[in-house]
């Protein structure tokens, strides 16, 4: 056996075995429909009419369309009273109303901000913390059962005590909203981190990975999408206790106008807060959805 | 076998030999404590190719993982040219069964994972190109493990080991999970590759022509389980006679392989030609 001699290129090379290459195009690029090893995007492509960009859009807002055609009939056509549900056109004249006053924009403000604030801290300490969890032995045993108790606790259970520590302001509300958006990311991701393919873990481990490079090549790129997911529940849960905050104590938000829509008998604005938290939920959810496609794109 | 006198900074180290002394692994279970490796003493010389075969659970696998350093011996222990392996060693890189190849990278990506740490990034990219282009995967470079067939998988991962550069390669059943074809492929490949790239290899096996064609000796293992207290774990060592390539309808190896085969306690219906029961004579 002789060694290589310096710079030497190549000594061998075995083309590679006859009918298992891939299906390449003229340019050289794999034929992803005709590689029966691709499972990749071509499915998608190829199941047709659903799959359509346009397809998604209309859709998806045929059906709020028709509830709100719905919506329309029933108001108009007077089978019920204003009192109990006030027509779609005097939702959009109390939005103005609201709009005029110059309240509507503080109020969707403030929520937004309180979710976003709320949200990332929540997110970022969950991310951490299930790390601790899903990758040590030791944090499993130490924090995980303490963690299962407090995600029994009730959000409303927080808020005598948050506002007893923290006084009736802004701590407070995204505190709750922190621990709103904790739970569903650390359950998720501390689940997805241990059940990482042990196969994985020791093939990095063989190749000389260890502690944060290990977690870097191996173990992140593969809870990936479930930190995505964990992230969407968080972000919906963050809403939840948004509201939860804000029907409590507060003087500005959609939570508030909740409240003192209810004291004040504006049906209306009820019905423009609900619709609002739907669409804000919906936009923000939206945001992640698409991070999630990009990243899956690049690690599934 | 010299060290390469080479300027590269991905210079081979050349082959290691190997020397194990008396290795011992146990594991518990709940029927009590499970000796799967007794009083192993094996050297490995420098270059050589080196199958171990053996009945399920002799504890062929857990021998490969003790010498990579994924595992560690309760006593004995394993040297590297005459230092001791403790943890996962540089020296070594292993090829599994499965390719176990990091979905979310390219074949490229995946076999760069086993550049040693520090290698500078041309170096490591004209290595991975060098090593695809070695394993005949050069036109697949940029697709995904799940967009190639397993025999390219398995490539994929045999040249991620080699881009560690070991002194040792340790094979657990490399092409096991291949159909028949492929596998004869891929042996041949790993001939070539061994040829190119000097180092030892410690390669698993179920398959005893697969031993004979591609090892220099063959160690087979017993199943502790059923023998008494105390046996060691190597039954036979066998040379095989013959350089490589072999002749893989050799008469000398399928003498060999009728050996193993009993040793492995299958029945072979062989009849060895000095039988006299073997010429029907008139």
């Amino acid at each position: 056996m002789s060694d290589a001699p310096t710079g030497a290129p190549v000594l061998v090379t075995v083309p590679g075995t006859p009918g298992t290459g891939p299906v390449t195009d003229a340019s050289g690029h794999p034929h992803r429909a005709l590689n029966p090893h691709d499972r990749g995007p071509a499915r998608a492509a190829s199941s047709g009419f659903w799959s359509r960009r346009t397809t998604r859009v209309v859709g998806g807002a045929l059906l709020p369309a028709l509830l709100l055609a719905a919506w329309h009939h029933v108001t108009t056509a007077g089978l019920v009273a204003p009192y109990q549900l006030p027509s779609p056109a005097s939702v959009w004249a109390a939005a103005v109303d609201l709009q005029q006053r110059g309240e509507l924009g503080t109020h969707v403000a403030i929520s937004v901000q309180r979710v976003v604030i709320g949200f990332a801290v929540g997110a970022l300490v969950a991310l951490v913390v299930a790390a601790l969890v899903g990758l040590s032995r030791a944090g499993d045993v130490l924090l995980a059962p303490t963690l299962a108790a407090l995600r029994a606790v009730p959000s409303l259970a927080w808020v005598p005590l948050l506002i007893l520590w923290m006084k009736i302001g802004e701590d407070s509300k995204v505190t709750l909203i922190a621990i709103g958006a904790f739970f569903p990311v650390y359950t998720t991701v501390a689940a997805a981190l241990r059940h990482v393919d042990p196969h994985l873990v020791e093939a990095g481990r063989a190749f000389g990975l260890r502690g944060a490079g290990l977690f870097r090549s191996v173990q992140l790129p593969a809870v990936l999408p479930s930190v995505m997911s964990g992230l969407r529940l968080g972000l919906a849960q963050a809403w939840l206790f948004l509201v939860a905050a804000e029907l409590i104590a507060s003087s500005m938000g959609l939570g508030f106008l909740l409240t003192d829509s209810q004291n004040n008998g504006r049906v209306d604005r009820i019905l423009l807060a609900i619709v609002l938290l739907a669409v804000i939920g919906k936009l923000t959810d939206s945001v992640l959805a698409v991070a999630e496609k990009q990243l899956l794109r690049r690690f599934a | 076998m010299s060290p390469t006198p080479t300027a590269e900074p991905t210079a081979r180290r050349g082959a290691h030999a190997v020397t194990l002394e008396t290795v011992r692994r146990t594991f518990a279970t709940p029927a009590g404590t499970r000796t799967v490796l007794h009083g192993l003493e094996v050297e490995l010389r420098a270059g050589e190719i080196v199958a171990l075969v053996g009945p399920s659970g002799c504890g062929k696998s857990t021998l490969l993982r003790q010498v990579s350093g994924l595992d560690t011996p309760d006593a004995g222990r394993i040297l590297l040219d005459g230092t001791p392996v403790t943890g996962v060693d540089r020296r070594t890189a292993v090829a599994f069964q499965e390719p176990r190849l990091l979905p979310w990278r390219s074949l490229t990506g995946n076999v760069a994972l086993g550049l040693p740490r520090g290698t500078p990034k041309d170096a490591g990219r004209e290595r991975v190109a060098e090593l695809l282009r070695l394993v005949g995967l050069e036109e697949s470079a940029g697709l995904r493990p799940r967009q190639v067939s397993g025999g390219m998988a398995q490539r994929a991962s045999l040249a991620r080991a080699l881009a560690r550069n070991p002194g040792v390669l340790l094979l657990d059943e490399p092409f096991g999970a291949l159909d028949a074809l492929t596998r004869l492929r891929m042996q041949d490949l790993l001939l070539d590759v061994h040829a190119a790239e000097p180092t030892t290899v410690l390669l698993v096996t179920h398959d005893v022509e697969e031993a004979l064609y591609l090892a220099d000796r063959v160690l087979l293992l017993r199943n502790l389980a059923r023998c008494p207290e105390g046996t060691p774990s190597v039954a036979r060592v066998i040379d095989v006679p013959g350089t490589r390539p072999r002749d893989r309808a050799d008469h000398q190896l399928a003498e060999l392989r009728a050996e193993l085969l009993e040793g492995l306690g299958v029945a072979t219906h062989h009849v060895a030609p000095g039988d006299p029961d073997a010429h029907h004579s008139i």
